[in-house]
């Protein structure tokens, strides 16, 4: 595993330049965490890398090219993301919504069938996200923070190496962001991981390194320190205040 | 979906499903019992045939339902797989009740053509012929679903597209007097395979075949909507897009439910020209095609037996109000296109449960 | 030449039709997502109220500009109401709206039938309409297609003003982009659906007065032409005036070529199979408005 390699990435929206020649190296293992102000193109950037948007330049993660495939085709080499806002199949239940997840590779014939057990994986990533108490409830009757456990939980059966997580604590309780973080600790252990965060208290504790992001650029990387110490990343944040404490 | 070998899923069946396999088997065995013992016993000849006309039309709902209740591809269009099924089989039953060697009646009545035209030639086959009623709607399915759910075609550019393609179908079929019939159809179909249609015995026989095929697509339903599919199906109704970063092509996911509806469509048009004994360009086109959904938003779009209650009792209250107040049957008609939609869109299947929760 | 000239003429004007009868849709449709199909029934109102005008003012030619600001404000009251009782609750539910408008459509022309009978009736149209315009070379064109296309142009040029000028013409833009944040801006979204339903279903009527220079006027009338009316609009891209108007001419044209080198029945699934052929190379239409929404 080689982890994801970002060179010169472009996205365009109709001649507004929303990503503006990113590069970006996340080692294996590694929990990235990318801030930057509101319009910086973070989630452009998770749009680019998952094929949901055009761009230039080159992606490649795991020795695989991915600019230019199709989203599916991404999604199949392991890489798998999460949404702002909370994406889950409302009508289906919560064991379904996984069930779901984890089938892309199941034989066409065998989705014919009615599902017997629960799969081992689906069965696991239930109690990793907490979830087993509501697997047959509706995916929509579940709170917002559940939603989103089931978004990550989603990601585990589907078995992405790569996951790419559009804030994933927000609006969550300070216990269920400290429960997120320490999973997203354990899910680095054989997979990357890239985090888009607002929520600097969450980032202090659990982000390995940190880029910021600043129209469209990369303006910074490095260690949560190094980030705060670097003048710049403050004037973007806060005009000149010296410390980024609480930024929304 | 490419085949890779997936973890083998033994069958122990849990409780709970096993307590709605026997709802289900209990449901299908009544709807046996009520189409093949009780309404052969309380209808006169008359309305068996009406019935079975009915019949043909609730397996078109069956399809729809599939496709639109838990697809959400709203297809405006089955009219054309309903005539291309229907059309087929009524070639075969032409060319049977002309003899070997001659023209179709119709044929030598408008003069144009002194020999058979080649594409109707391997119609005179009747194994080619059955084929085709349903694998030639299912084709042309097959082709353009795959053209537009690939381009992501959908939602209402979906429906207006399928609608189209029934006025084209209809005005094409209206312009080929000299092969197809023209406006007039394919009419006056003496025999179905050697027996004669005007015989009762006979006729009763062709009703039990639709009964027959009726419960049969009811059981293909209801196995592709309790499937790993039928799942994967309303999750793409729900949101195509987030199903791509899971890794599944919806344009393959909509592409079955859209095929098999339309084979359902063509088996129900094959079975529909020996009950009826007619098929024409009239039954094909935008109005009837339209009119193939209305039963089912009634009875419940996403539920498996409303579609196909829905479509038998809209055709019974047509042919009821019909007989009696003409211009009151298309009041009635529009009232059941908005009412139902507006205020039940889950249809009458959904009534149980909403009063459950009221009383709640 | 000559042949060729007049097949496109032929073309032009068909798409004419096409154009007046997909302008109100492309407001309707293209700009709140609302499929009416309904539309062909407006369409038949307006040319029932040429037809009961001219029982009233015997002058072909002075009822015919009497009916033109009647249809619109009969067929756009028609289309308030349509809003205003059903249309109002299926907002989020395009394909319900299809089907619940389907229904009115059913009643509205049931209604025609007992009001007007089933056979189609007939207006006179005035002399100035009823002759043709000889052009050099031969070409002869009748005068109430020229008719027609000044119609159909004039409404497109005063929609376009409208819509690029007037304060309502902003507003509608504005809910048609974003309709939460228009709401949340403090507009009156409810009234601005219900004046652009009202705009919409008006050019129905002036479509509907139209028609009865170069046709029967009878109850059916609406549903024969509204499907192509509906492909135009979605070939020509969702919310984009200029797409409806480049693909109603393009759509005529192509029709007459068609029907002229083979028969109408093979034209009519020639012209389908363009259709889905030209939605490979842009499935969102000609024009689209490019968002970054997703899921």
């Amino acid at each position: 595993m080689s982890g994801l390699t970002v060179r010169d990435l472009r996205v365009v929206f109709d001649g507004f330049v929303a990503v503006d020649g990113v590069d970006l190296e996340v080692p294996a293992g590694d929990v990235r965490f990318v801030i930057g102000p509101n319009g910086a193109g973070k989630t452009t950037l998770i749009d680019a890398i998952t094929g949901l948007v055009r761009a230039t330049g080159s992606v490649t993660f795991d020795d695989h090219a991915l600019l230019g495939r199709k989203v599916h085709r991404i999604a199949r080499l392991g890489v798998g993301r999460t949404f702002q806002t909370a994406a889950v199949f409302e009508e289906l239940t919560v064991l379904q919504n996984l069930d779901i997840a984890a089938g892309w590779s199941r034989h066409p014939l065998s989705l014919l069938r009615a599902r017997g057990q629960v799969p081992s994986s689906v069965a696991e990533a239930l109690t990793t996200v907490g979830l087993s108490a509501v697997r047959d409830e509706l995916a929509g009757t579940l709170a917002h923070g559940q939603k989103q456990w089931l978004e990550i939980g989603m990601l585990l059966v589907q078995d992405a190496k790569l996951l790419l997580l559009d804030e994933p604590v927000a609006g969550m309780s300070q216990s269920e962001r400290d429960a997120t973080g320490d999973l997203l600790g354990r899910l680095a252990a054989d997979r990357t991981v890239l985090v888009i965060e607002h929520d600097m208290d969450f980032l202090r504790r659990f982000a390995r390194t940190v880029t910021v992001m600043h129209a469209g650029k990369v303006l910074s990387e490095g260690t949560v320190a190094e980030v705060q110490a670097d003048p710049r990343v403050q004037e973007v944040y806060l005009g000149h205040a010296p410390s980024a404490s609480e930024v929304a | 979906m490419t085949a890779v070998a997936s973890p083998p899923v033994a069958p122990p069946i849990k409780p709970s499903r096993k307590r709605t396999g026997w709802k289900t088997a209990a449901g299908f065995a009544s709807g046996a019992v009520a189409l093949f013992a009780l309404a052969p016993a309380a209808l006169d000849d008359f309305r068996l045939g009406l019935l079975a006309k009915y019949l043909c039309l609730a397996i078109i709902a069956v399809g729809i339902g599939l496709a639109w209740g838990r697809g959400g591809m709203l297809t405006l269009g089955q009219g054309v797989f309903f005539g291309l099924g229907g059309y087929a089989m009524a070639m075969h039953l032409k060319l049977a009740d002309a003899g070997a060697g001659n023209l179709p009646d119709f044929m030598q009545l408008y003069g144009q053509l002194d020999a058979l035209p080649w594409w109707w030639r391997p119609f005179a086959n009747p194994v080619f012929a059955l084929v085709a009623t349903v694998a030639l709607p299912m084709l042309v399915a097959l082709l353009l679903g795959q053209l537009i759910f690939r381009r992501r075609v959908r939602g209402a550019y979906f429906a207006i597209l399928s609608q189209a393609l029934a006025a084209a179908m209809a005005i094409f079929l209206v312009g080929q007097q000299g092969t197809t019939g023209g406006t007039n159809g394919l009419t006056d179909i003496q025999g179905f395979f050697g027996y004669d249609l005007n015989d009762p015995v006979n006729r009763k026989m062709i009703y039990f075949i639709i009964a027959g095929a009726l419960l049969l697509m009811l059981a293909v339903a209801w196995q592709l909507m309790r499937s790993r599919y039928g799942e994967l199906l309303v999750a793409v109704r729900d949101a195509e897009e987030r199903v791509r970063f899971l890794g599944y092509d919806p344009a393959n996911v909509k592409l079955v439910a859209y095929v098999v509806a339309a084979g359902m469509a063509g088996l129900a048009g094959a079975l529909f020209v020996p009950a009826v004994g007619i098929i024409s360009p009239a039954l094909v086109g935008v109005v009837p095609s339209i009119e193939f959904v209305v039963g089912v938003a009634v009875g419940g779009r996403a539920s498996l037996i409303g579609p196909a209650l829905g479509a038998v009792a809209v055709a019974w209250a047509r042919t009821a109000l019909s007989e009696r107040v003409p211009s009151a049957w298309t009041y009635f008609e529009g009232l059941l296109f908005i009412l139902p939609i507006v205020f039940l869109p889950g249809g009458l299947a959904s009534l149980p449960r909403l009063l459950r929760k009221a009383r709640k | 030449m000559t042949l060729v000239l007049s097949q496109l003429f032929t073309g032009i004007s068909i798409g004419a039709v096409l154009l007046l009868i997909a302008l109100g849709l492309s407001l309707t449709f293209g700009q709140m997502n609302v499929i009416n199909m309904a539309h062909g029934e407006f369409i038949m109102a307006g040319a029932y109220t040429v037809y009961v005008l001219q029982q009233v003012i015997t002058s072909a030619g002075a009822s015919l500009i009497v009916a033109l600001p009647i249809a619109f404000a009969v067929a756009g009251a028609m289309g308030v109401l349509l809003e205003f009782l059903l249309i109002r609750r299926l907002y989020g539910r395009p394909l319900d709206t299809l089907l619940v408008t389907w229904g009115v459509a059913l009643i509205l022309q049931q209604a025609a039938r007992d009001i007007f009978g089933a056979p189609n009736v007939q207006t006179r149209a005035p002399d100035l309409l009823t002759g043709s315009i000889h052009l050099p070379g031969g070409l002869v064109i009748a005068s109430s297609r020229v008719f027609i296309l000044v119609l159909a142009l004039t409404a497109v040029a005063a929609l376009t003003l409208v819509l690029k000028t007037t304060s309502l013409g902003r507003r509608i833009r504005a809910v048609v982009q974003n309709r939460d944040l228009a709401a949340v801006s403090g507009l009156a979204t409810g009234r601005v659906d219900r004046l652009t339903f009202f705009i919409g279903s008006g050019l129905a009527g002036i479509a509907g007065v139209a028609l009865t220079l170069i046709g029967p006027i009878g109850p059916a009338m609406g549903t024969n032409i509204i499907v192509n009316a509906f492909l135009v609009v979605v070939v020509g891209g969702i919310g984009q005036l200029k797409g409806t108007v480049i693909v109603a001419f393009a759509l005529g044209i192509l029709q007459s070529m068609v029907e002229y080198t083979t028969t109408v029945s093979v034209a009519s699934v020639i012209v389908f199979i363009v259709i889905v052929a030209f939605l490979q190379w842009r499935p969102q239409g000609l024009f689209t408005l490019r968002t970054r929404s997703l899921a």
